[in-house]
């Protein structure tokens, strides 16, 4: 399905989160925060981007205000340099609060603030993961690749809203 | 959900849908000859490496630096560390407004901390029950049957978060604290911000504890033996034997409840605290040193810090400590599922406490610093959410950290949750199936202590929670993995 589709039928340009989460101080676990911050400092209208260790319940109510949300995670495992994959709501119990997945977050969103944005999954290809504050050169590379994706896309999706 | 495979020998059961590598919890089975449980062990990644991390960097960097370890409560990282650099920047005493502003944050992280345990992870098996069906017990499920809890859950949250970004000027990263001080008072617009609302959040919790209870009551005898066994318990506590969430000397008690130590400043703790390390586990085993390795071990946490405690000095949290500790008879109460229950009454505590300090004139003041002569070490410890959380620096001449040692909450329960896992495999293991049933029994046990995953990373490709079984001689019997 083309991203530009449903947007077209917005009556105004969708109102687009991106929502980068991951551990700076763990390397490639950065990508998701480094992902926010260079959608952040584009400075769009309608585009808010913000950054967090992970994703926590009280996130619902921005994912609920937006028509679309990107969340965005480092990978360990998949393609390089990076894949997208649509997001639907689904609850989930985990073991720990340190765990909340996009899916379940979107079904919070819908079940207690009434908003069933479209969303997406995009997984950068991390390497390393260790205590250093900084991402490795492969990282960086598909981190590079991933914002030339996402802000395209964005664009595109903001042309798309009728004047 | 789970899935099942074959495994590759006669005596091996693989049920295998592997999405996660690190961040995860690991929990192996160990039967004896005769087929019955001799153990469980429940793995978990820990900090790997922050204490060599931190190595180097100058000391008052560190309450900023802390915060990475964990995504959950970085504010209680934040806090003990800044505590442990005014001993090093030789301040014994930070001024009113400064211990009040962290005790505000504090709160605030204590009281959305707790909320997103008790509504997210708990509430699902408490007020769905423990076999409903897992495709309802979830938050969506008990907000369908209970429409108020996410309301509850939510704004809680948020107003936990906006009290800490009040504090600490943004609700991520929050830069509050300095050695000896604070570089913030709060602003007359955020306090009268937050004085709207406090009482909307006490009255919140208070039915969330009512629901609550309503649980308890209709399921006494689950309450009470579900993954259940006396121990010693540990928390800080105030100098009067009150609850004190932020400062205290450390106080453990025995099962019967009689003390063990008590009055114990954070700089004495290896006098009474050991460090155990097994070489089947990243986590170490601290010990009482008294009681040694066999019978030191004890638990901390919201039942902890109820157990330990002579009163609340908040009257809506102490009546409910009262009503609470009747469950003891007159000693502590053990139930581990009352993790739950002391955790709302801690809530509630937290609430009443920001309500107290948001009409307390000295957070509006203006002298925030106080310095001294600097010293080599700094040694701090706080009631986190999870428990009793301990830093501990040493600093050469040139204001570098040359050491670190942290014990956080989940280490302290280390021994506490694998006795829990025992318990429920004893009772619920039947054959050489990991059966659903033994699976969310497992999750709920290890869901009342919420064990942090600190500073493990979060990416995708993680693996969640994995169940194994083993025979006598260690060889795998079975596998299965929660997705």
């Amino acid at each position: 399905m083309s991203i530009a589709g449903p947007c077209a039928l917005l009556p105004r340009e969708p109102r687009i989160l991106v929502l980068g989460y991951g551990n700076p101080g763990r390397q490639d676990d950065g990508l998701g925060p480094a992902v926010a911050a260079g959608i952040g400092s584009l400075g769009w209208p309608n585009l808010t981007a913000f950054d967090n260790y992970q994703l926590n319940i009280e996130d619902a109510v921005d994912v609920a205000g937006h028509d679309v949300v990107w969340f965005v995670d480092a990978a360990k495992t998949g393609p390089s340099p990076f894949a997208v994959h649509d997001v639907q709501p689904s609850p989930t119990i985990e073991f720990t609060s340190h765990i909340l997945r996009p899916e379940a977050l979107l079904a919070i969103a819908r079940q207690c603030c009434g908003g069933s944005p479209r969303a997406f999954l995009l997984a950068i290809r991390g390497y390393e993961f260790e205590f250093v504050e900084a991402l490795t050169p492969g990282a960086t590379a598909n981190l590079h690749a991933a914002l030339a994706m996402l802000t395209g896309r964005i664009r595109a999706m903001q042309m798309a809203a009728p004047p | 959900m789970s899935d099942v495979q074959p495994g590759q020998g006669p005596r091996k059961i693989v049920i295998d849908p592997v999405t996660r590598v690190e961040g995860h919890g690991k929990v192996t089975i160990r039967l004896n000859e005769a087929g019955e449980v001799e153990q469980a062990r429940f793995h978990i990644v820990e900090f790997r490496g922050f204490e060599r991390f931190i190595q180097g960097r100058m000391y008052w960097e560190a309450p900023v630096i802390v915060q990475r370890l964990c995504g959950i409560c970085p504010v209680s990282h934040h806090l003990c560390a800044a505590k442990a650099m005014d001993m090093i920047a030789g301040v014994d005493q930070v001024t009113p407004t400064s211990e009040k502003m962290r005790r505000l944050m504090h709160y605030g992280q204590v009281l959305q901390s707790n909320a997103l345990n008790f509504f997210h992870l708990a509430s699902p098996d408490l007020l769905l029950g423990f076999e409903s069906p897992v495709a309802q017990r979830n938050i969506i499920g008990v907000i369908e049957a209970f429409p108020e809890v996410g309301k509850w859950a939510i704004f809680i949250r948020k107003f936990g978060q906006q009290v800490i970004a009040a504090t600490g000027g943004r609700r991520i990263h929050p830069r509050l604290c300095i050695p000896g001080g604070v570089n913030q008072n709060l602003s007359v617009e955020n306090r009268d911000t937050l004085r709207k609302d406090i009482g909307q959040i006490i009255q919140w919790c208070r039915e969330a504890l009512e629901l609550h209870k309503s649980f308890v009551h209709s399921h006494e005898k689950l309450h009470e033996t579900f993954a259940s066994f006396p121990s010693s318990y540990m928390s800080i506590v105030g100098a009067n034997g009150g609850m004190d969430l932020y400062d205290g000397g450390l106080r453990a008690i025995d099962a019967e409840g009689k003390p063990i130590f008590e009055g114990v400043h954070a700089s004495a703790y290896r006098d009474y605290i050991i460090e155990e390390v097994r070489p089947w586990s990243y986590m170490k085993f601290p010990h009482i040193r008294s009681l040694g390795r066999e019978d030191g071990w004890y638990r901390v946490g919201p039942l902890a810090q109820l157990n330990c405690c002579a009163f609340i000095d908040t009257p809506i949290a102490e009546a409910a400590r009262k009503e609470f500790m009747a469950l003891g008879h007159g000693g502590p109460v053990h139930a581990t599922l009352a993790y739950h229950w002391a955790r709302l009454i801690c809530m509630i505590h937290c609430a009443e406490k920001i309500q107290d300090l948001l009409f307390d004139g000295d957070l509006q003041g203006t002298d925030l610093v106080v310095t001294g002569e600097r010293r080599p070490e700094g040694i701090a410890v706080i009631e986190a959410p999870r428990g009793t959380l301990l830093h501990h620096y040493t600093v050469d001449d040139h204001d570098q950290i040359t050491g670190a040692n942290l014990i956080v909450s989940t280490t302290n329960n280390n021994e506490a949750m694998n006795r829990s896992v025992t318990k429920v495999a004893i009772d619920d293991l039947s054959g050489h199936e990991i059966t659903e049933g033994l699976l969310n029994h497992i999750e709920v046990a290890i869901r009342a202590y919420d064990p942090c995953l600190s500073c493990a990373t979060h990416a995708l490709g993680d693996m969640p929670l994995i169940v194994t079984l083993e025979d006598a001689d260690g060889s795998v019997i079975a596998t299965r993995v929660k997705q």
